[in-house]
């Protein structure tokens, strides 16, 4: 391992989301712009984008894996394992175009996949796709599937955020929800899986600040049969909203109650039920509070929430735009592609962001009671 | 560095213009210390949106006006100069400023005035958490910082100096963030008081007047809460009428309502908690 790896950069990373709660899907440049407005908050060994509602209507039904193999020995091993589990109905290598400041890249190819057979009883197929991906990404050296999800995608790398952007043209792509992130490693090493979103079925995570809880949460996870193998305290976020929401039925903001719960003086001061309900909730999940200083999007389907730690030690804003929902680690990036925004707030800690389409969205018709000021939105 | 012609335009003898836009902070940082240097009294600075450091160690007397978001520590180690922003300012303004006054007519992020030495920072708006977060004073210096409306928690943490006043007035029906925008107030989402958590939380020095009443609960342990008194009044009506007068708001109604004072308990609280 090379020396540099082991350094400690103090510094802070940058995180922005927006998205239209109507469905309204715009390209890829209206994130990009935001995220370069913070480019002083990352350091080039980092940046990467989630993507949802992007793939044509014949492949959404479909896992699309998003891999990244060093060799193509290495490539050709997790194809074979994606085989093996998996029905591939499309393959292709990711787009990308030639960038300046995007330094060599590994294969990058997405799968477009089945489940083998359908899975009417439980555990089912989700919990069956979890099972192979982190099997294959444990056991392939070399090769890593880092975007699991149906009709969205990640795209990340070693970079800054804005030129891995440009690198997976991804003003291509169009998207309702957009999250993005600009890397400043302190902790673990700068390589391409390492930088984020890190992503699992359809939940991606961006973050700023350091889990300090992590090795508290990758044991509590570890009890549930998820694998921690990025190198990062990042994806115990990723697999805290996949079990508590998806597989014990919290709704989100819920989960992120739990994952940022009251302080025990705080609970001491509420009402008896509101009490006892919380002393449960905190004696049950004790190994899913997230402590040390963060501040995270989590995109999943049909919605992103913004979530900082309890006492607000990484910033966060918010803001509203028409049917557009911006979440940023600054403002002046919000403001950056949307000058005038209808409301702008400061996050408080533990309180999450939420943003969801609308039940009837899906649409792809401007929302044309607002005229918001967003380049690329057309 | 050579000044591009349209970046910046003399308006009078002693008043600029500069256009932010897309400027990197350190360009921008550079034509407002050439423009201090060459003799200007009013810096009129455009379309700013995040760039950090605004002001840094300037220490000429000279007024810098600001339209847009002001990014991260605005005015630091700043020595005399009055920057004015019609905008909000995000994290660290005023840090560790050693003189001079920002006057903000939006809102500021997180710990605005940390560290602060001297010099006034009055906010018409909001302010995020931790701020004035270890405030200093020292003889004639003596570091104010005022704000309009609410302030996050950990408001004066390990305060050591200098006073801070939180006022919660509404926010006005109109205010002149410039550039023809519409003004935006952050709504909080849960302001069940004036103050969040732990205010004074390891104060050591200063004070920290409260308008209205402060929930005891809310305070730190440090901190003793009591009703301003008259001795204290001489020196709030001044600061009051001084941040009424940038905002044009009337200091009679801001007075109207009796100040809560917290003061440290101990110059040393934490003197227990070392070995020597």
């Amino acid at each position: 391992m090379r020396r540099n790896l082991r350094e400690r950069i103090p510094g802070g990373c940058a995180i922005i989301g927006v998205m239209s709660e109507t469905g309204r899907r715009f390209d890829g440049t209206t994130v990009i712009e935001g995220i370069r407005c913070m480019h002083e908050r990352s350091n080039g060994l980092g940046g990467g984008f989630a993507a949802y509602g992007i793939y044509p209507d014949d492949l959404k039904p479909y896992y699309a894996l998003h891999v990244m193999s060093q060799t193509h020995h290495e490539h050709e091993t997790m194809e074979e394992g994606i085989r093996q589990h998996f029905r591939i109905i499309h393959q292709e290598p990711i787009p990308t175009r030639r960038h300046p400041r995007v330094g060599e890249a590994p294969i990058l190819w997405r799968y477009f996949v089945a489940a083998p057979t359908d899975f009417a009883e439980p555990p089912g197929e989700e919990e069956y796709m979890v099972g192979r991906i982190m099997d294959l990404n444990g056991r392939v050296e070399g090769s890593l599937i880092f975007s699991s999800g149906r009709d969205m995608g990640i795209f990340k790398g070693v970079g800054y955020p804005e030129d891995i952007g440009e690198f997976f043209r991804l003003d291509e792509y169009r998207a309702y929800l957009w999250t993005s992130h600009g890397r400043f490693p302190t902790n673990t090493p700068g390589w391409w899986g390492g930088a984020h979103p890190f992503g699992l079925l359809n939940w991606s995570v961006v973050h700023n600040g350091e889990i300090s809880s992590y090795d508290a949460n990758r044991r509590y996870l570890e009890m549930f049969g998820y694998r921690c193998y990025m190198k990062t305290d990042t994806e115990v976020v990723l697999y805290l909203f996949d079990l508590l929401n998806r597989r014990h039925g919290l709704p989100i903001e819920l989960t992120c109650s739990v994952l940022t719960a009251p302080f025990w003086n705080e609970i001491d001061a509420m009402p008896p039920a509101d009490a006892e309900l919380w002393r449960a909730l905190r004696q049950v999940y004790a190994g899913a509070l997230l402590n040390g200083p963060f501040s995270v999007i989590v995109g999943f389907e049909g919605g992103m929430v913004g979530l900082a730690d309890r006492i607000m030690l990484r910033p966060l804003v918010g803001a509203r735009a028409g049917d557009l929902v911006f979440i940023a680690s600054e403002e002046a990036a919000i403001r950056a592609v949307c000058p005038s925004p209808e409301t702008v707030w400061a996050a408080e800690g533990g309180e999450p962001i939420v943003a969801r389409l609308a039940r009837s969205a899906g649409g792809s018709e401007p929302a044309s009671a607002h005229k918001v000021e967003v380049p690329a939105a057309s | 560095m050579p000044v591009e012609a349209p970046r910046k335009r003399q308006a009078a003898a002693n008043e600029i213009t500069i256009d932010a836009e897309g400027l990197h902070y350190r360009d921008l940082n550079e034509l407002i210390h050439q423009a201090a240097a060459q003799g200007a009294r009013v810096i009129d600075v455009r379309n700013v949106n995040g760039q950090r450091y605004i002001g840094a160690g300037l220490r000429l007397p000279v007024t810098i006006r600001l339209h847009g978001t002001a990014g991260n520590d605005l005015g630091v180690f700043m020595d005399g100069p009055t920057i004015e922003l019609f905008g909000n300012a995000q994290d660290g303004a005023a840090n560790t400023m050693n003189s001079g006054r920002i006057i903000i007519h939006g809102d500021a992020g997180q710990i605005c005035g940390l560290s602060m030495r001297g010099g006034r920072v009055y906010v018409r708006g909001s302010v995020g958490y931790r701020s004035g977060i270890h405030m200093k004073g020292y003889q004639d210096k003596v570091p104010v910082v005022v704000i309009g409306g609410h302030a996050g928690s950990f408001l004066g943490e390990y305060m050591a100096g200098g006073r801070i006043y939180v006022l919660g007035l509404d926010a006005p029906a109109a205010c002149p963030l410039g550039g023809g925008k519409e003004p935006v107030w952050r709504v909080p989402e849960r302001c069940r008081s004036l103050t969040g958590r732990y205010t004074g939380t390891g104060m050591h020095g200063g004070a920290i007047y409260v308008r209205g009443q402060v929930d005891p609960a809310l305070c730190g342990r440090e901190a003793v809460i009591s009703p301003a008194t008259d001795d204290d009044l001489p020196v709030i009506r001044r600061d009051m009428e001084d941040y009424a007068r940038c905002f044009g708001l009337d200091a009679g109604y801001i007075l109207s309502v009796p100040f809560t004072r917290l003061a440290p308990k101990s110059h040393r609280p934490y003197g227990k908690n070392y070995a020597y």
